[in-house]
């Protein structure tokens, strides 16, 4: 026989052979796919943001899928995505509060001041790393908008020195917590509620000097407050957005106007 | 027996070491000894698969292509065999160790062209071919030190590549140009195994 045949016969049988045992490995050992995850998967939003607390949408869809984790951890998504993967689920979906970001100071440059001329590099990590910050508060919003940056959802500005954060664009995916440096920047429901917009530890003497809106612990919010929301602690005031009605007479009572709804 | 099998491991761990002595399997040496997890693992499955493709290497090499007079066909009929065999060895990771399967990630399939492996295949072939004392057995023993020697630099390899991490590089060294500078000491130092297992077993 023509040698030239033979191998074509060898080689090809040999491919057959292979062929043959994958096709019957590819079934017999097939990954059943987690239908239900895959299903889910495609109504969360795909910004594998990480708010939930898994490793990207992947994860989450399937901790859902097999009943580990709750609907509505999925922040960027909101009421709509929790429909949606109640839908898929075939669950009741409950009501999810829309949450937001906000930044604990309102030390604009109207309010406080500069302690010194900085120069170095325009981040807050920089800085706060450097000099504990520029302000003559060691506890206010820098100001670079490290922030800013971090933001995907362009929710946050930093007008006249003090970063704010945009209730309606922010989708509370808590990666401006993870970068602030002063740890100013927490998740709120968004509802008509108080929020002390300060951070300072110090005595109220200390605080007067470095900033006129900051807490100074002076606990008048907390003698007014009908349901018992408001406390003091390490001269600073902090309201438990859970008890409070959003009634305003602590924004009332404060002095330094540091309590905003 | 047992004397010259030990011989054959050691030497194909040591002196003969795939990667470091006769530079095959460069890439994933390079690509994924960037951490210690995955080098174990990258590692774990090159052994498997030497080892496996030289148990199906050598029969079709000596019952088929031998007595067909067709020996020039072993490096596209063993290319064939290995990647069939990379593709089993896929399946079986998915169904029964996801973790390993997601973390060796693109690194498995390169297996099939891993010039290691068919390296491997093939250079049993030659020595067997010049020396009548290298048998099946010796033929399985080589790829299994093979696959060690492979585990043994890429584990090494990996340290150092962490300790490159965290040192102080000129700029323009920074990155693979370190990398490859590091990776030829590395293979320079394995030059002081040399004479080593002959001497030793003896």
């Amino acid at each position: 026989m023509n040698p030239i045949v033979i191998a074509i016969i060898i080689v090809a049988g040999i491919g057959l052979v292979v062929g043959l045992i994958l096709a019957v490995a590819s079934i017999v050992f097939a990954v059943p796919k987690n239908e239900m995850a895959e299903a889910v998967l495609e109504v969360l939003p795909g910004a594998n943001c990480g708010a939930c607390g898994f490793s990207g949408c992947s994860g989450y869809a399937a901790a859902l899928a097999d009943g580990s984790a709750e609907s509505g951890l999925c922040a960027p998504g909101g009421t709509q995505v929790v429909k949606a993967v109640a839908k898929v689920l075939g669950k009741d979906a409950g009501l999810v509060e829309k949450k937001t970001a906000v930044v604990h100071c309102v030390g604009s440059c109207d309010n406080t001041d500069t302690k010194m001329e900085y120069d170095g590099i325009k981040t807050c990590k920089a800085a706060s790393v450097l000099t504990g910050g520029t302000g003559k508060c060691g506890f206010g919003c820098i100001g670079f908008g490290d922030c800013v940056n971090a933001c995907e959802y362009d929710a946050i500005r930093v007008c006249n020195g003090v970063a704010v954060v945009n209730p309606e664009s922010c989708k509370a995916c808590k990666k401006c917590v993870a970068v602030c440096p002063k740890n100013i920047i927490s998740i709120i429901p968004v509802k008509k509620a108080a929020v002390v917009r300060c951070s300072n530890h110090d005595k109220g003497g200390i605080t007067k000097k470095a900033c006129t809106a900051g807490c100074i612990g002076c606990m008048r919010c907390t003698k007014v407050c009908p349901t018992g929301a408001i406390k003091v602690e390490n001269f600073l005031a902090s309201i438990d957005s859970s008890l409070c009605t959003g009634c305003g007479s602590c924004m009332a009572e404060c002095k330094q106007g540091c309590i905003t709804m | 027996m047992i004397k010259s099998l030990v011989a054959v491991f050691l030497a194909a761990i040591l002196t003969e070491n795939y990667v470091l002595s006769k530079f095959l399997g460069i890439c994933p040496f390079l690509g994924v000894s960037k951490k210690l997890k995955t080098a174990v693992g990258m590692s774990g499955a090159v052994i498997f698969v030497m080892v496996l493709a030289t148990a199906v290497t050598w029969p079709i090499y000596q019952s088929m292509l031998v007595p067909a007079g067709l020996e020039y066909l072993q490096t596209i009929v063993f290319i064939l065999v290995i990647a069939g065999l990379v593709q089993l060895v896929e399946i079986l990771l998915k169904k029964y160790m996801p973790p390993l399967y997601n973390s060796l990630g693109i690194y498995l399939p390169l297996i099939t062209t891993n010039c290691a492996v068919l390296g491997v295949t093939m250079l049993v072939i030659e020595k067997a071919s010049g020396d009548p004392a290298f048998t099946y057995v010796s033929a399985l023993v080589n790829a299994l030190g093979a696959g060690v020697g492979f585990l043994v630099a890429m584990v090494m390899f990996a340290g150092v590549r962490e300790r490159l991490e965290t040192s102080d590089i000129p700029q323009t060294f920074k990155g693979l140009p370190i990398t490859l500078v590091a990776a030829s000491l590395v293979a320079i130092s394995f030059l002081g195994f040399s004479g080593l297992v002959e001497n030793l077993i003896k």
